[in-house]
């Protein structure tokens, strides 16, 4: 471990990274550009959130990575491997013992706490990127306050098939000011946003930073007659029950047969050990 | 040793171990300011007088070659300023160039002189670290993005923070620095005058 600085960055990019941090806090919603550097790992791979996250990371820290939601895919390991090796802090699967999570496209179905840290890897940063390719315009919109190009997006979608198709990367206004995308987290997550947990984002390649302290007013856009809906698929999760998580459907077979399992993996095993517990205790009891 | 230390090195009174003291003492910063009006503890900096241990954290934490850093007031020394070259390397700016100043609320002012940002980059804008005799959460109502309900916070006055967060989304950043003590007032945060609490 002492073969690396401690979390991988040296000391002026980490102070640098954490400037922006701030200002972006100060501002929230607001893209504070950084310097991003180059990382053992490709854009795309995470970078920006492994950025914030070492400079983010204390070496009491407890370090959780997800990636869709799961702790036990490529991207996750690596990233907790990579901050274990090169900061030496503990890792952990579950959320609640986590204080510090990295993760791509989820919040974690468990409430989060004042004392947590959530950093999210963003691939592209700029809300209106799709609608207005020049980094130039885009800036200058987001001075101007001028989004009614997003909402003439969202009411392409109501004309074209009847309700607001959007599903993930749906856009937020933040505290009535910044239109900010939340990285392409479900719109099933969107209504968590507003939550006692810090959280930052990081596009690597994008070389942009931006933050939401906690209890940040976040209010993902919509009409009055097309009102925001939080949607998931139509079941339950094959595998612990759960009716109230967000559900990926997963291909179990060349038969074409298919199930719905959680895609928060830890919220899914706790949920199935404490399924099995209490059934174990009622066995228990039955034979007693 | 302490009084000592200012005036024979400025090569004394930073961290012992950058890496890891920044990283926690960040955290604690980060988290002032992600919670406005709440009050932290700094410790691992032993700055010149009359700068404070949480400021002199502030400035070992943030500060390097990129930024300009301005000393007012009394905190404008020939020690204090070896001190934050030696450990920094930041120049010494005046206000209006300044990223961060440094110095008691009287000193810093007028605060029309320091950069609030552009309309384009409102992140172009200065950090102020005021110096204060005392730091505790009564006086001023704060709420705001980081605030769950409301919180309180003795500032030194509040006209200037009303008008300050109705620049939004430009502005200034404040820090608030007695002793070890640290808190934080960023533009967000709207300032009503409390009575006593």
């Amino acid at each position: 471990m002492n073969d690396y600085n401690f979390a991988y960055l040296d000391e002026q990019t980490k102070r640098m990274i954490r400037r922006a941090i701030l200002k972006g806090l100060a501002i929230p919603g607001y893209q504070v550009p950084f310097a991003s550097r180059e990382m053992p790992m490709p854009f795309g791979w995470g970078t920006g959130g492994v950025q914030v996250s070492a400079a983010t990371l204390t070496p009491e820290d407890v370090f959780k990575v997800i990636d869709q939601g799961a702790d036990d895919t490529t991207n996750a390991v690596s990233i907790r491997k990579f901050f274990q090796a090169t900061a030496g802090v503990d890792t952990t699967e579950e959320t609640d013992k986590a204080t510090v999570i990295q993760t791509r496209h989820r919040i974690p179905e468990a409430a989060l706490n004042e004392d947590q840290i959530l950093v999210y890897q963003v691939p592209i940063p700029e809300p209106l990127r799709f609608l207005e390719p020049r980094e130039t315009e885009t800036r200058k919109m987001h001075s101007l306050e001028e989004y009614g190009l997003m909402h003439v997006k969202l009411y392409e979608d109501i004309a074209r098939h009847g309700a607001i198709a959007t599903a993930y990367a749906y856009p937020v206004k933040v505290e009535g000011r910044y239109v900010m995308d939340p990285s392409p987290i479900p719109k099933f997550d969107n209504p968590k946003m507003t939550m006692p947990a810090i959280q930052l984002f990081g596009a690597g390649r994008e070389q942009r930073i931006y933050a939401l302290p906690p209890y940040t007013e976040v209010v993902s856009l919509d009409f009055e007659d097309y009102p925001f809906e939080a949607s998931k698929a139509d079941h339950s999760c094959e595998l612990c029950g759960a009716d109230d998580s967000y559900l990926d459907e997963v291909i179990v077979d060349d038969q074409g047969g298919r199930i719905f399992v959680c895609s928060d993996t830890a919220y899914c095993a706790s949920r199935q050990t404490a399924l099995q517990d209490a059934a174990a205790a009622q066995h228990e009891e039955i034979s007693a | 040793m302490l009084a000592t230390a200012t005036s024979t090195s400025a090569m004394q009174g930073g961290f012992k171990d950058v890496p890891t003291e920044a990283a926690r003492q960040f955290r604690a910063i980060m988290n002032a300011i992600a919670r406005p009006g709440r009050i932290e503890t700094l410790d691992g900096a032993t700055p010149p007088a009359p700068m404070s241990v949480a400021a002199g954290v502030m400035v070992l934490t943030l500060c390097d070659p990129d930024t300009g850093l301005h000393l007012a007031g009394d905190h404008d020394t020939p020690n204090i300023r070896a001190w934050v070259q030696f450990h920094t390397g930041a120049p010494i700016v005046p206000a209006e160039d300044a990223d961060f100043a440094i110095g008691r609320w009287d000193a810093l002012a007028p605060l029309t002189t320091y950069a609030i940002g552009t309309p384009e980059y409102p992140d172009r804008s200065a950090t102020l670290i005021v110096e204060m005799d005392a730091l505790s959460s009564t006086g001023a109502i704060l709420t705001g993005p980081g605030i769950k309900d409301t919180a309180r916070l003795s500032l030194p006055e509040t006209d200037a923070f009303l008008r300050n967060a109705l620049l939004f989304p430009l502005g200034l950043d404040f820090f608030f620095c007695a002793d070890t003590r640290l808190a934080s007032l960023p533009r967000t945060t709207k300032v009503t005058k409390g009575g006593a609490s």
